[in-house]
C-alpha cells in the first residue's frame, strides 16, 4: 500500500471538513495526517491529506472527493513533483549538562529553540517528514515529554523553464 | 421591500415551479406552514408520517421527471425523513427536502427537538445546507434545486432555523448560479465516443446494459435508436424497466439475481458490454470475478465515480446518457444481426419467465399479469414495495414506457411503494396507479391511506398477501433449511376492514377466477382501493442466482 499526498482546494465553509473526513472514514481509509488552511483567496481553503491505501480505493476516494459540491479541485501530488513541509514542536527533558548537546543538534537541523525552562527545552523544526523523524530520533535519548506535528502541507513544483 | 424568511421560502418554491409539497408540521416550522395557509399555487399534501412525505416526493419525481419536494419539522420530523432521503439517494432521484431547525443561537445546545440533520444526512444527500442567515435563503434554495436536478440527480436537504424563517430580507430570486465546485459534464469526450463506436464495430457478441440513467436523462428514444442501428440486444435493470420496450425483439429483460436467463447468459458470454447509466450493482453482477469474463466494457455515465467502481472499465465516457448516446449514434456504423443475435433469441425462447398456473389458489404472478392486461392500453404507473412482490412486478408486468415503474432498487426500502404511488398520482392525475405490494411492506406506511382519502386519490394497492415476509422466507426455504425464523406474519389486520376504517374501499380476492374483475372494479372506483389478494403462501421467485454465485448459475424456473 502506497502513501498518497492529496491536495484539495475547498470552499472555506463549515461542514466541508466533516464531509471530506467522512468520505475517507466511510471507505475504511485511514488519514495519516490532514492540514487545513486558507489560501491566497480567503474564500478557499487548501486541505493536504496524507493517506495510505490501495491505489484503486484511492482513485475512488479522489473521484468521490471531486463529487462533493464544496470541493473545487483535487490533486494527487504523489504522481507529480512537489515540495512538502511539516512543522514539529517537540518538548525535551534537559539537564543543565545536556543543554549544549541539544543546542548543537538544533543547530545542525537548522531548527530553533522556542521555549526553555529549568528542566525542558521546546524546539521548533520545519522540514520534510524524513528530517522531522530524524531529529525526533536524535532527541529521543534526552527524553521526549510532548510532541505536536502539523501534518504535511504541500505545493506542486513549477515546471522549470 | 422586505419579506419574511417563510415568505421567501414560498416565493422561491414558486420560482422553481413547485406545484406539490409533501410534508408534516411541527413547532419550529409553523412560520412556513402559516405562510402556506394562504398559498393558492402550491398544493400542500399532509402525509401521516414524514418518511412517507419523502417517499411521496420521490415517487412524484420519478413519475414526472421534476424535483419532488418535502418538508418536516426539526428533530424527530427530520430524522423520520432519513429513510426516504437515503432511498432517493441510492436511486439518484431529485428530491429537495426542507427541515425546520431550532434557533441559530441554540444550535448545539441539545435544545428541544434539535437534531444535527445536516450531519446525519451528509452521507445520504448529494449536498446539504444549514441556512444561517435569511439573506442566504433564496440563493440556497436556488442552488438546492439546481444540484438536485442536474448531473447525476440526487436528494438535497436544506435545514432552516426558525429565526431564519421569522427573519426578513429583500427578496430577489437569483438568476445565476455560481458553484465553482460543481460543473457536471454533459457531453462525452469525442475521442472516447469514437473508441466505443470502434469497439462496437469490432465486437462479435455485444450487449447493451442499460440502467436508471436512461430514465433520469429521458434517453429511451436514443437507447432504442442505438440498439436498432447496431442490432445489439439490450438488458434493462430494475430501474430502467420501461426505458426500453420489454416486447421489443432486442429486449433481453432484466439482468441479475432475479433477471432473465437470457440476459444473464448474454452478459456472461458477450465480448462487449456497452453500459449506459448503470452502476454494476452486486444484484446485477453476482460474483464479480465471474462477471462478463470475456467482455471489454465501455461505460457511459454522468458520474465519474461510478466508472470502474465495481468492475474495471476499458472505455470510460463521462457524460449525460442521452447526450453521449446521441453522439454515439452519429458516429457508430450500422451493424447487422449475426449468429450472436440468433443465440440470444434462442435463449429467450428457451427460458421465458414461467410459473405453474393454478385454478385452486391465486398465483401472485397471475395477479401481476392481470394488472398488466387490465392497464396495458392506458396510461399507468406501477410502484412496488420490496420483496417477492417487487420481483414479480418486474418479471411479469411488461413495461414499455419510461417512468411507469417506481421501485426502490438501491436501498430496497419496504414501505416505499404506497407513498410513492401517492406522489405519482399527484404528479400524473390522469394515470391509473397501482402499488404492487406485499403484506409486510404495506404495513410500513399503511397510515397513508388517510392521506390518499383526504386528497381523493384513486391509488390502488394490490397486496400479494402470502402471510409471510416472503422474500426472506424464500431465502430461509432455499438456503437455511426451511427454518422460518421471524418471517411468518399471518397475524395481520383484516385489510378490507382496515381500508374501510380509513374511509377507503377494500376487496378481498381468494378465487383466481375473480382476480381480473376485482382489478377492473378498483380501476373504476374513485378514491383509494385495497385489493387483498390471498395468494399461494410458499410461492418462490424464480429464476434466481444465489447470493455470491456467478449470474450464469441460475436455479429454478428452467423450462
Ligand atoms: C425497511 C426494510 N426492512 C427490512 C427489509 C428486509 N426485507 C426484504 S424483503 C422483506 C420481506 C417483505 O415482505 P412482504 O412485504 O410481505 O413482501 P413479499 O416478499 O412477501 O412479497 C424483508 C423483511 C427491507 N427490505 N426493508
Ligand atoms: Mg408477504
Amino acid at each position: 500500500m502506497k502513501k498518497h499526498t492529496i491536495s484539495a482546494l475547498v470552499e472555506n465553509h463549515f461542514g466541508v471538513l466533516a464531509s471530506v473526513a467522512g468520505l475517507f472514514s466511510s471507505r475504511g481509509f485511514n488519514i495519516k495526517s490532514l492540514s487545513v488552511g486558507e489560501t491566497e483567496d480567503p474564500s478557499i481553503s487548501r486541505m493536504t491529506i496524507v493517506a495510505k491505501g490501495d491505489d484503486r480505493i484511492l482513485e475512488q476516494v479522489m473521484k468521490q472527493l471531486n463529487r462533493l459540491v464544496d470541493v473545487i479541485k483535487v490533486i494527487d501530488m504523489t504522481v507529480q513533483d512537489y515540495v512538502d513541509r511539516e512543522l514539529l514542536l517537540i518538548k525535551v527533558s534537559t539537564s543543565k549538562a545536556a543543554r549544549s548537546e541539544i543546542m548543537e543538534i538544533v543547530h545542525v537541523f537548522r531548527s530553533r529553540i522556542v521555549d526553555i525552562s529549568p528542566s525542558t527545552m521546546t524546539v521548533e523544526v520545519t522540514g520534510t517528514e524524513a528530517k522531522i523523524n530524524a531529529i525526533i530520533g536524535m532527541l529521543r535519548p534526552f527524553g521526549i515529554k510532548e510532541i505536536a506535528r502539523t501534518g504535511k502541507v504541500a505545493l506542486l513544483r513549477e515546471v522549470k523553464g | 421591500m422586505k419579506i419574511t424568511g417563510a415568505e421567501i421560502f414560498v416565493e422561491s418554491l414558486k420560482k422553481e415551479g413547485v406545484e406539490v409539497l409533501f410534508g408534516y408540521p411541527g413547532g419550529v416550522i409553523i412560520p412556513i406552514f402559516d405562510t402556506l395557509y394562504d398559498e393558492q399555487k402550491i398544493r400542500f399534501v399532509l402525509a401521516r408520517h414524514e418518511q412517507a412525505a419523502a417517499h411521496a416526493a420521490d415517487g412524484y419525481a420519478r413519475a414526472t421527471g421534476k424535483a419532488g419536494v418535502c418538508i418536516a419539522t426539526s428533530g424527530p420530523g427530520a430524522t423520520n425523513l432519513v429513510t426516504g432521503i437515503a432511498t432517493a439517494y441510492m436511486d439518484s432521484v431529485p428530491v429537495v427536502a426542507f427541515t425546520g431547525q431550532v434557533k441559530t443561537t441554540m444550535i448545539g445546545s441539545d435544545a428541544f427537538q434539535e437534531a444535527d440533520i445536516t450531519g446525519i444526512t451528509r452521507p445520504i444527500t448529494k449536498h446539504n445546507y444549514l441556512v444561517k442567515d435569511v439573506k442566504d435563503l433564496a440563493r440556497t434554495i436556488k442552488e438546492a434545486f439546481h444540484i438536485a436536478t442536474t448531473g447525476r440527480p440526487g436528494p438535497v436537504l436544506v435545514d432552516i432555523p426558525v429565526d431564519v424563517t421569522m427573519g426578513s430580507a429583500e427578496f430577489a430570486y437569483p438568476k445565476q448560479i455560481n458553484l465553482r465546485g460543481y460543473k457536471p459534464n454533459t457531453d462525452g469526450h469525442p475521442l472516447q465516443i469514437k473508441k466505443v463506436a470502434e469497439a462496437i464495430r469490432q465486437a462479435r457478441r455485444p450487449v447493451i446494459y442499460a440502467g436508471g440513467g436512461i430514465i433520469l436523462s429521458n434517453a429511451s428514444e436514443e437507447l432504442r435508436t442505438l440498439a436498432e442501428k447496431t442490432s445489439i440486444p439490450v438488458t434493462t435493470t430494475l430501474l430502467c424497466l420501461g426505458g426500453f420496450p420489454s416486447d421489443h425483439p432486442l429486449s433481453l429483460g432484466m439482468p441479475g439475481m432475479h433477471g432473465t436467463q437470457a440476459a444473464n447468459l448474454a452478459l456472461t458470454e458477450c465480448d462487449l458490454i456497452v453500459a449506459v447509466g448503470a452502476r454494476f450493482d452486486d444484484r446485477v453482477t453476482g460474483k464479480l470475478d465471474a462477471f462478463a469474463p470475456h467482455a471489454r466494457i465501455a461505460h457511459l455515465d454522468i458520474d465519474p465515480a461510478a466508472i470502474s467502481k465495481n468492475v474495471k472499465v476499458d472505455i470510460p465516457v463521462v457524460g449525460d446518457a442521452r447526450r453521449t448516446m446521441e453522439q454515439l449514434i452519429a458516429v457508430v456504423e450500422p451493424r447487422k444481426r449475426n449468429g450472436w443475435n440468433d443465440r440470444v433469441d434462442a435463449w429467450k425462447q428457451e427460458y421465458p419467465p414461467t410459473y405453474v398456473p393454478s385454478d385452486a389458489v391465486i398465483k401472485p404472478q397471475y395477479v401481476v399479469e392481470q394488472i398488466y392486461e387490465a392497464t396495458k392500453n392506458r396510461e399507468t404507473v406501477i410502484s412496488t414495495e420490496v420483496g417477492q412482490n417487487q420481483m414479480w412486478a418486474a418479471q411479469y408486468y411488461k413495461f414499455s414506457r419510461p417512468r411507469t415503474l417506481l421501485s426502490s432498487g438501491g436501498l430496497g426500502t419496504m414501505g416505499y411503494g404506497f407513498p410513492a404511488a401517492i406522489g405519482a398520482q399527484l404528479g400524473r392525475p390522469d394515470a391509473v396507479v397501482f402499488d404492487i405490494a406485499g403484506d409486510g411492506s404495506i404495513q410500513m406506511n399503511i397510515q397513508e391511506l388517510a392521506t390518499a382519502v383526504q386528497e381523493r386519490l384513486s391509488v390502488n394497492i394490490a397486496i400479494l398477501n402470502n402471510g409471510y415476509l416472503g422474500m426472506v422466507r424464500q431465502w430461509q426455504d432455499l438456503f437455511w433449511n426451511k427454518r422460518y425464523s421471524a418471517t411468518d406474519i399471518e397475524v395481520a389486520p383484516d385489510f378490507v376492514k382496515l381500508a374501510e376504517a380509513y374511509g377507503a374501499k377494500g376487496i378481498r380476492v381468494t378465487d383466481p377466477g375473480k382476480v381480473r374483475e376485482a382489478i377492473e372494479e378498483a380501476i373504476a372506483t374513485d378514491g383509494p382501493v385495497i385489493l387483498d389478494f390471498v395468494v399461494d403462501r410458499e410461492e418462490n421467485v424464480f429464476p434466481m442466482v444465489p447470493a455470491g454465485k456467478p449470474i450464469s448459475e441460475m436455479i429454478g424456473g428452467l423450462a
